[in-house]
């Protein structure tokens, strides 16, 4: 970092593109999901940019940019447009990007974020907007002649792609790495993108200045591109935010210029001067009618919203009694959350005690031995083999005492290799349940002479106190016996 | 004929293809002639009649402008850009002029991408008048209105940017109609000015005009800006009465540029029409009228530009290649592969949209647009029609106006409106001047193809204009 004696603070904005993920392309029938896909097959006239060929809009490519631009907090104009950016490169079939100029589906958004402070910042959402993707260049070198060329896949090209335009709010690469993960936990909530960095189909350029800290004046601004993943963006950001520092503190003037990031290096060298403006010649695109939105449209949109994560870990925090910061980790993502209620799914919802008690068992489990293990597998939750009830069960059978803590280890270990229920693995684990009446009984017996103040408050009608008595089987017997048998057992001798 | 089972359309179509053969080496109206699917769909076209199916254009042999993919045969677009271009798709035209069982004798000459008047502009070789092989027939769809006035095709295809069906027709003696921006799929017609393009048909008559219309229009799933409108029954809409039809006349159309001969022809077809019981509204007026043209050059070269940025030789047609790396490629790729008046509207477009110029160029020229539509739309609250002349003067020689492209621009001066507004528009034969044909011009309100073509064909019922053939296809027909 900066070792100047004025204190510079970077004034950074971030541009964030994501693929959408729907089925097909953003203006013709062509599969958007090109993953796997050999080169230049998902492919036809129209994405080729064939003459002749006109565009077809997705209306699935819409509802996904304007469910995300509420995510956001945006304004929804009911009308907006699409205009065509026009600039030659041989990634672009048409000579001409078709995107969204004066007239954006969205504007003026925030989103809330960690200030890396403790606290939180808004940060402002310029507009969300749909384009299109362009194909992708490959550079090669001829294996004979050492003569540079490049290929084209078009499979990329005319993908949908929303573009998310920060507010230069953002203060520190810190902040700028929690709104990049914020955005991408707020698109995978609403399912609308892949979002991930490293696949390229979540992309980041970055604005970035400094100033005095203090002042409220922009410096000059450099734009950083190449940054392949989250790190990549924090590191490119302290990386300029250091050397324009260093800059601005021996009196020399930044320009304005694109910068690559180069990942190796640690560093970003200059790729192009911006003194001059890019003259992308905008105007309206003829061969798509404007987009006309209606009120109700959008609020039928606004209503399938699912919970966004902040509602979520709020929630979290007031209905299980999680502390924020297990919440947080909870709502990571909303496939752990949904599996998180799912392990609660039959809790007495009138029973708050009991739910919070669950819902604390629970969130020890998955945010311990399961978070351990899906880091050491590099699992996502989704691919987990445990089931959510598996582990209410687990968490039972310890209640229940039948098995210790570092059994309940092995058995979740297990629970996790090979995706059987806690029970059949006890059992199979030679931590095998009594199945014999008469050893049961004797034991059952024991139990209720040893305990006559639940027997009275069961036989005084308190259906509860059998759970302690279930309880203190499971314990006599190390776990062996089956609760289920126990219990009933328990009903018998008592006359139940 | 093909009804009445009198003539086979094996047999027509032969009698076309011979027609082409004889005249084609002094008209030039092809660019490719497709013999061998026209054979093809001929005979289908007779098997269809055999089992008493078909449509009125079962069989009938057409022109399809060049200017619209056709799926397996070169489409070139006039260009050496596209010189061997051949699509893998049909344009929705083809396809459905295809499914009515027309016949394609091939794809017409046009000027270069559709810019021009004269078909000079053709990469390949110019297409010359029937009615005098050293005057042009006018463009951009020079070759489709030259074959039909030659004989060498019985309708055709065209596109209308400025007046690109409606000039040539005027100037070939045949009837050419642009229908309303919408109307028709532009699906496959290679773009020049999106926002202006629309194809239409060319026919000897209005009747053959209103039969090729209903099977080219619709709204087309693949073309966002074609109109989802029921599609009118044309030619059963062709009554012959215009009683109580009102015919406005607007003042701007009948300058000092108008040809005298010409005016004088208008003037009596307007005559005719009155007599015929139509109501002539005089004083109508479109004061924006002389702004079209510049509207037109900023607009059109201005989606032109970017239209025309994908030819860069990268991924189909002309590529010129010499190792001076990519951009080189790119550029010299587009210095040979287009022709002069492609690359100055490029330019116009380019400098049109250009930072720093585009509000005083493009949005201004949106601005006179919007202004000039509503100028039609209170016009059309005084009369159903309005009634113009097609051209400032009969079809010129070759060479007389390629060297001064604003000499040529002037020849669009009573169509380009006609397009900025999105309007239907008819030029019909009526009269001669100089020995040439000259055309009148119908204007219709949106989606009123219908009253054109009543109007027109009310008024070819009274007239026998269209009935003329020129004297080089009267001598190879009589031959």
């Amino acid at each position: 970092m900066t070792t100047t004696a004025i204190d510079y603070e970077a004034v950074i904005g971030l541009e964030v593109h994501a693929q959408i993920t729907t089925r097909s392309k953003n203006f013709c029938s062509c599969s958007a999901d090109y993953a796997n896909a050999a080169p230049n097959t998902h492919v036809c006239p129209v994405c080729l940019g064939m003459p002749g060929t006109l565009p077809v809009l997705n209306r699935a490519a819409i509802e996904a940019t304007v469910m995300t631009a509420l995510a956001l907090n945006c304004e929804i104009p009911l009308h907006s447009k699409f205009d065509r950016k026009n600039y030659p490169y041989p990634d672009l079939m048409k000579g001409y990007q078709i995107t969204q100029y004066d007239e954006p589906l969205s504007l003026n958004g925030w989103t809330e974020i960690d200030d890396g402070n403790g606290g939180t910042l808004r940060a402002g959402i310029t507009r969300v907007h749909l384009e299109e993707d362009t194909a992708r260049l490959l550079h090669r070198v001829d294996s004979v002649t050492g003569e540079p060329y490049s290929l084209v896949d078009v499979n990329r090209a005319g993908v949908p792609l929303m573009e998310i335009v920060g507010e230069p709010d953002l203060r520190t690469p810190e902040q700028a790495r929690q709104y990049l993960l914020k955005l991408r936990q707020i698109l995978r909530y609403l399912g609308v993108s892949h979002a991930n960095m490293e696949e390229g189909n979540f992309r980041c350029d970055a604005n970035v200045s400094v100033r005095p800290r203090g002042s409220t004046t922009f410096g000059n601004k450099v734009e950083v591109k190449n940054m392949n993943s989250f790190r990549a963006v924090f590191h490119a950001l302290e990386y300029e935010l250091d050397r324009q520092s260093t800059m601005m503190a021996a009196g020399e003037r930044i320009p304005m210029e694109t910068r690559g990031w180069v990942e190796g290096e640690n560093r970003t060298v200059s790729q192009r001067s911006k003194e001059e403006a890019n003259d992308y010649r905008y105007f309206p695109e003829p061969d798509l009618p404007p987009v006309v939105l209606t009120p109700d449209w959008i609020e039928g949109v606004r209503a399938k919203l699912p919970e966004l994560p902040d509602a979520k870990r709020a929630r979290f925090v007031q209905r299980y009694g999680l502390s924020p910061h297990e919440a947080d980790l909870l709502t990571d993502s909303r496939a752990r959350a949904d599996y998180f209620e799912a392990a609660l799914a039959d809790a007495d919802p009138t029973d708050d005690a009991a739910r919070r008690s669950l819902a604390r068992a629970v969130a020890n489990w998955m945010l311990g031995e399961l978070a351990r293990l899906q880091n050491a597998h590099g699992d996502e939750i989704e691919a987990v083999k445990v089931r959510p009830q598996h582990i209410r069960e687990l968490v039972a059978v310890i209640e229940g005492g039948a098995i210790s803590g570092t059994q309940a280890k092995d058995v979740f270990q297990k629970m996790y290799d090979t995706g059987e229920a806690p029970g059949a693995i006890v059992e199979a684990a030679g931590l095998s349940q009594i199945s014999g009446t008469d050893e049961l009984a004797a034991i059952v017996a024991q139990i209720l002479a040893a305990h006559p103040q639940p027997v009275a408050d069961y036989r005084a009608g308190k259906q509860e106190a059998i759970k302690f008595l279930v309880g203190q089987v499971m314990r006599a017997t190390k776990g062996r016996a089956n609760p289920e048998s126990a219990g009933a057992l328990l009903r018998d001798t008592l006359g139940g | 004929m093909l009804e009445r089972k009198e003539l086979s359309a094996v047999e027509l179509t032969e009698s076309v293809l011979a027609r082409v053969e004889a005249v084609e080496p002094s008209i030039g109206a092809y660019v490719t002639v497709t013999a061998d699917i026209a054979r093809v769909q001929a005979a289908a076209a007779d098997r269809l009649r055999a089992k008493g199916l078909g449509g009125p254009l079962t069989g009938i042999p057409i022109c399809q402008k060049d200017v619209l993919a056709t799926r397996g045969v070169r489409t070139t677009c006039g260009s050496r850009m596209l010189e061997d271009f051949v699509p893998p798709y049909d344009a929705t035209v083809v396809r459905k002029l295809q499914e009515a069982g027309a016949v394609m004798i091939g794809k017409g000459n046009m000027d270069e991408f559709a810019m021009g008047s004269s078909t000079e502009n053709s990469a390949f070789h110019p297409t010359r008048n029937p009615w005098d092989p050293a005057r042009v027939p006018g463009g951009s769809s020079g070759g489709s209105a030259a074959a039909v006035a030659a004989g060498e095709a019985l309708g055709a295809t065209g596109s209308d940017t400025g007046g690109s069906i409606r000039q040539p027709a005027a100037l070939c003696g045949i009837v050419g109609l642009k229908p309303t921006y919408g109307r028709v799929s532009r699906f496959g017609l290679v773009a020049f000015a999106s926002s202006l393009d629309q194809i239409g048909p060319f026919g000897r008559s209005v009747h053959d005009c209103a039969l090729l219309l209903q099977a080219m229009a619709g709204y087309d799933a693949n073309d966002s800006t074609s109109v989802d409108a029921p599609v009118d029954d044309y030619a059963g809409a062709l009554s012959g009465d215009v009683r109580g039809l009102r015919l406005g006349i607007p003042e701007e159309y009948f300058t000092a540029d108008l040809d005298p001969a010409v005016r004088a022809c208008i003037e009596e077809a307007i005559a005719d029409l009155e007599r015929a019981g139509a109501t002539i509204v005089r004083g109508i007026s479109l004061p924006s009228t002389p702004h079209a043209l510049a509207v037109y050059y900023i607009i059109a070269p201005s989606e032109a530009s970017a239209n025309l940025a994908r030819y860069d030789g990268v991924k189909f047609g002309y590529s010129y290649h010499d190792g001076g790396g990519m951009w080189e490629d790119m550029e010299r790729t587009r210095q040979h592969g287009f022709g002069d008046e492609v690359k100055r509207r490029i330019m116009l477009g380019t400098y049109a949209l250009s930072a720093g110029y585009y509000d005083a160029y493009y949005l201004k020229a949106q601005k006179v647009r919007t202004l000039i539509r509503q100028e039609f739309d209170r016009a059309f609250e005084r009369c159903d029609l309005i009634v113009a002349p097609t051209t400032p003067t009969v079809a010129f020689r070759l060479g007389e106006k390629s060297d001064d492209p604003l000499q040529m621009y002037l020849s669009d001066i009573y169509t380009i409106p006609v397009n900025i507004a999105g309007l239907p528009g008819m030029s019909i034969p009526c009269g001669f001047a100089q020995g040439l044909p000259v055309g009148m011009q119908l204007i219709g309100r949106p989606f009123e193809e219908t009253t054109l073509l009543r109007a027109g064909d009310a008024y070819q019922r009274l007239t026998v204009w269209h009935q003329r053939r020129p004297e080089l296809a009267a001598m190879e027909a009589g031959s």
